[in-house]
């Protein structure tokens, strides 16, 4: 019993069917709970008014769009090294739900900093860095949907998330350097996480563990679609050769 | 490997295509800035290395769908595929003929465009070195990105959508150590690191490439 076993994509089947009503029930037991909790039942912070509440959206959907790529990374390495098919398929389908999570942040954030900061945007290391991670997910979705053979699609974008993880990680430390070349010091961003005090801890850990469980559900979702897609594909394909 | 190198050069010299194209594009995205901008000399001189970076990585933009997919229509990179030369060194040579024919001339045409921005003398040298230290990690960066594409029919779109994310820690360190030498502050350990990306670019993406590119003729 290895855990290369559920390569097989009959054998993924069969699992993640069996474990995806799991997933999808415990995120929404999770997610309403944390969201509501956070949402209405906590007070409103001296300094930040009702606005603190965005917290429960902003914080584990930035948490989840980079731990997607970080995903997207293991399962490209997967199928460079070990070529299942499977893998390949779940970078596939993880990348627009990364996109997605990187786009709530960036948004979530703008009404945030809208009535905090006085702005909508401003060119901060965070905000940039994730822009900058937005667009290396939509030129990874652009390059799949270009390639006609999946199988030189896998390898292209498998190599392109390899070499973008690098440039990402680059980019992220080159950017705090611009930042502080420019303004002096980073005084909007706000390690918010450690400033929090436990009455709003508790309902967030509630709801970064919600949007971890919502993300594999869609992706799990997803990658079956996948399969299906590709088993149809195959099927019409043999149809053709007959 | 040099007769590879020089082919691409009497290629890019005498075919035409990128050679002047990326310089007159450069050319006129300079002199459009200021009908944008406006002509205060005081504004423009303090964007001069921005907009002179940022036209230098366009221009380069351009001719980059050009550099394998020749050579991928007419089968050249099939026999080049079988060669001696293993496909790194091809990669390697290609982005060179591409940083020859247009890195270099942007580079040296730069501090002539930066005179027209009103950009500093010291800093139109500090501009020209700084593009001479990334423009490569450019061409680099753009072979990447060609070998990913060169199998598309449409692959220029995304063909700059994919490069230029790619594209930021060169354009960051480079304008930046351009900017700080225009205003007379310490740019070396910035020239610095834009030279630590372009020799990481250059060790280590002609093996992207080359993989892509492996793909693409499979």
């Amino acid at each position: 019993m290895s855990i290369w076993e559920y390569a097989n994509p009959k054998k993924f089947m069969e699992t993640s069917g069996r474990i995806l009503p799991w997933a999808a029930a415990l995120s929404a037991l999770t997610l309403v709970p944390g969201l509501v909790w956070g949402f209405f039942l906590t007070p409103d912070a001296d300094r930040f008014g009702s606005t603190v509440k965005i917290i429960y959206i902003h914080v584990p959907s930035a948490f989840v769009a980079i731990n997607a790529w970080a995903m997207m990374l293991v399962a490209s390495l997967i199928w460079l090294i070990r070529r299942h098919h499977v893998s390949a398929l779940a970078a596939r389908a993880a990348a627009p739900v990364g996109m997605v999570m990187t786009l709530i942040a960036l948004f979530t954030g703008a009404i945030w900093g809208e009535p905090m900061w006085g702005t909508w945007w401003a060119w901060d290391p965070r905000l940039t860095s994730f822009l900058i991670l937005f667009l290396f997910y939509l030129g990874y979705i652009a390059l799949w949907a270009a390639i006609e053979n999946p199988d030189a699609a896998a390898d292209l974008t498998s190599v392109l998330c390899l070499v973008g993880s690098v440039f990402a990680f680059l980019s992220r430390y080159a950017v705090y350097f611009w930042a502080q070349g420019l303004h002096q010091g980073a005084s909007l961003s706000v390690d918010r996480a450690q400033h929090v005090a436990d009455v709003y801890a508790w309902p967030l850990w509630l709801s970064i563990a919600g949007f971890v469980l919502l993300f594999l559900t869609l992706v799990l979702v997803r990658t079956r679609t996948e399969i299906r897609a590709r088993r149809l594909s195959a099927l019409v394909a043999r149809e053709r050769m007959e | 490997m040099l007769a590879l190198l020089s082919r691409d050069l009497r290629l890019a010299v005498r075919a035409g295509g990128g050679f002047g194209l990326s310089l007159a594009f450069f050319l006129i995205l300079t002199v459009l800035v200021p009908f944008g901008v406006g002509p205060d000399p005081a504004r423009l001189q303090a964007i001069a290395p921005g907009i002179l970076w940022v036209g230098a990585l366009l221009a380069s933009l351009l001719s980059l769908d050009r550099m394998f997919q020749l050579d991928w229509e007419d089968g050249t990179l099939d026999a080049l595929a079988t060669a001696p030369v293993p496909m790194e060194g091809v990669v390697a040579m290609k982005a060179a003929a591409h940083w020859l024919t247009t890195g270099l001339p942007l580079t040296l045409a730069a501090p002539v465009l930066g005179v027209l921005l009103n950009l500093s003398g010291p800093g139109r040298g500090w501009l020209a070195l700084s593009l001479l230290v990334g423009t490569p990690a450019l061409s680099l960066i753009g072979a990447f990105g060609a070998g990913l594409t060169v199998g598309l029919k449409r692959g220029g779109l995304i063909l700059s959508l994919l490069v230029l994310p790619l594209y930021v820690p060169t354009l960051i360190f480079g304008a930046e150590a351009a900017r700080r030498g225009a205003e007379g502050l310490a740019a070396g350990p910035v020239l610095l690191l834009a030279g630590a990306i372009t020799l990481a670019c250059l060790a280590a993406l002609p093996y992207a490439a080359a993989a892509a590119i492996r793909v693409n003729l499979r």
